[in-house]
């Protein structure tokens, strides 16, 4: 039976508005990036007086945005690492084993994941600087400690979500290969994993992606040569101008890597989630 | 792998189940699972339970810039910190319950708008049409894209003289008398949260969507068969399953909203306007620029408090609701 009429143009309305709400800063983004710095500073306007590439190459020498692609690379990668090797070990555990204390993890574990990062911010800066001044090891500022401090977050959104896709991985599946002589890493390194492949990519790419995209303990933790998108974008305002178009070009280009991967892995992220969440 | 086959459909099991296969969640080894959550410990003590006993510690104590480098020297003060939040005819004091304020209002806004309009997109797309594949994709790059490559595009587009929103506001519609000012005065509210409902509700519907998709089709066919319209569909049976899905969905929606510090802190700067002075970038404020650590984390146990009182809850009603679904 096909729907009346009267759903099918409330939905070609809603739709088309909406869409239209997604798209327009992407347009205003690619747009701007294109143009030259007088369109972006008078009055706005919808089309670029003259097309030009000119933006995209001086962004690189405004601010230093190489450097930044790199630190941000580095901290995001290694914080996605981190975090889902961990995650698989003691989500693994909780889902296949009974111990005495499991209860207590998993609470903690989900109850971190409501805490407001300021909570830990503080905290962490006191806890950095002064293992910088009892030790001598530079935690505060460096790329280490910030990939420390992601794992606040990270690491106990990949331990929960991992809990939830391990469970739905049938546990006859990893029991069989017990019984034929592998050992519990085995087990995990051989059956499980591989059967939440999907869980496992979903779990990395929320944890890069958030990773990529944060800015409070960026903006605290990291100086001059370790600094990350998420604060080096701010120097391309100066005190005289605003760069807008080499700003759109920037953060164009920042976006495009995270936007392309997540839209290609966007069947494991949605898969993912509806076992962590929805179940 | 024929002993995974065997196992996968136990009635093919020639013992009929004689032999006890090893159960679920039976002990192999004792000290094993701690082992496997040995790295996890370690990082969760590192990254979280340090850092909340130092919290905690610190909302005690006087500690201001000069105590930074040794923190353990700050003065005791007590409740100070905590008597200083909470008397709301002081200037600290009242900032703070005026940035509360505001935050559950805007929270409860952003929340219910990205509820609903991922709700009636999810709901709107559920039957296959030409294009949906693509606008599906084209709906999650809001919640792809970098908060600050996003929330800056946002601030260009917010700017007084160059800005689109006073542009087609102001220039070719004629909606406003002037240009106004967006990312200061009270106009920040509304910018704030355009934006926030710009970046959260495809989250709302990628969860909905999922959601969607656990509804069997034949209750639809069987509503259809009786002679219910798509709207009577929408209410009786699409919103109703939809339940348990939702009841996780605005949970985790509200503390991502609420404690959301990137969004405030891209749109406005350090200092957000007083109209828009969410929790997050208050106590920043509090910490990070006027050097008042002690008060900041007070204000951050206070805030999570607040948290773990909405979330039990709320817990609570829901799990109430859902035991009596099912009696």
């Amino acid at each position: 039976m096909a729907p009346p009429s009267s759903f099918l143009w409330s939905r070609r309305i809603f739709l088309t508005l909406l869409t239209g709400f997604v798209l327009l800063p992407v347009y205003v983004m690619v747009s701007s990036s294109l143009k030259p710095l007088a369109d972006v500073t008078g009055e706005f306007r919808w089309l670029p007086s003259g097309l030009t590439v000119r933006p995209y190459i001086d962004i690189w020498s405004t601010v230093p945005l190489a450097r930044y692609f790199v630190n941000s690379l580095i901290v995001a990668g290694a914080a996605t690492v981190c975090s889902v090797v961990i995650a698989v070990f003691s989500a693994y555990a909780v889902s296949r084993y009974e111990f005495r204390g499991k209860r207590v993890f998993t609470v903690t574990v989900l109850s971190t994941q409501m805490f407001p990062g300021i909570l830990f911010l503080l905290p962490l800066f006191l806890l950095y600087v002064n293992i910088g001044n009892a030790t001598g090891i530079a935690l505060f500022g460096s790329r280490g400690g910030l990939i420390l401090t992601y794992l606040t977050f990270s690491l106990p959104f990949s331990i929960w979500m991992l809990i939830g896709y391990f469970d739905s991985v049938p546990r006859d599946l990893d029991e069989a290969a017990l019984v034929d002589g592998c050992g519990p890493l085995g087990a995990l390194l051989r059956i499980v994993v591989p059967a939440a492949i999907p869980g496992i990519v979903a779990v990395a790419v929320y944890a890069f992606m958030t990773a990529w995209g944060e800015v409070l303990f960026a903006s605290v933790m990291t100086n001059d040569t370790t600094r990350t998108l998420a604060v080096g974008l701010q120097g391309y305002s100066t005190l005289n101008d605003v760069y807008w178009n080499q700003i759109m070009a920037a953060s164009l280009v920042v976006s495009v890597p995270v936007v392309a991967g997540f839209l290609l892995l966007q069947r494991y992220l949605v898969a993912g989630l509806t076992a962590g969440a929805v179940k | 792998m024929t002993t995974t086959v065997e196992v996968v459909k136990p009635p093919a099991r020639p013992d009929g189940g004689g032999t006890p296969r090893p159960r679920p969640g039976r002990l192999r080894r004792v000290g094993l699972p701690y082992l496997l959550l040995l790295p996890a410990l370690i990082l969760e003590l590192l990254v979280h339970l340090v850092p909340m006993v130092i919290g905690i510690v610190m909302s005690f104590r006087e500690l201001t810039q000069f105590y930074i480098r040794d923190w353990g020297t700050a003065p005791w003060s007590g409740l100070d910190n905590y008597r200083m939040s909470v008397d709301f005819d002081a200037p600290v004091g009242e900032a703070l319950l005026h940035s509360f304020l505001v935050t559950v209002g805007f929270t409860l806004l952003s929340v219910g708008l990205c509820w609903l309009v991922g709700t009636a997109a999810a709901v709107l797309m559920q039957d296959a049409f030409r294009g949906r594949g693509l606008l599906r994709a084209l709906f999650l790059v809001p919640y792809a894209l970098p908060v600050y490559a996003a929330v800056i595009t946002w601030v260009f587009m917010f700017q007084h003289d160059n800005g689109l929103v006073n542009h087609v506001l102001h220039d070719q519609l004629h909606l406003t008398d002037n240009r106004s000012f967006w990312l200061i005065g009270d106009n920040s509210f509304y910018a704030l949260l355009t934006v926030s409902v710009w970046k959260g509700w495809p989250f709302a519907f990628l969860i909905v969507t999922a959601g969607l998709q656990n509804i069997p089709r034949e209750l639809y066919e069987a509503a259809a068969l009786d002679g219910a319209g798509v709207w009577q569909q929408l209410r009786r049976i699409t919103l109703p399953s939809l339940g348990p899905v939702n009841q996780v969905l605005v949970l985790v929606l509200f503390l991502w909203t609420f404690n959301d510090f990137n969004t405030p802190y891209v749109l406005f700067g350090r200092a957000a306007p007083e109209a828009a002075d969410l929790i997050s970038v208050h106590i920043y404020q509090a910490s990070f620029v006027t050097w008042n650590f002690g008060t900041g984390s007070a204000m951050s146990v206070l805030l999570l408090l607040f948290l773990l009182a909405v979330t039990g809850v709320y817990l609570a009603l829901t799990s109430r609701r859902r035991s009596s679904h099912a009696r």
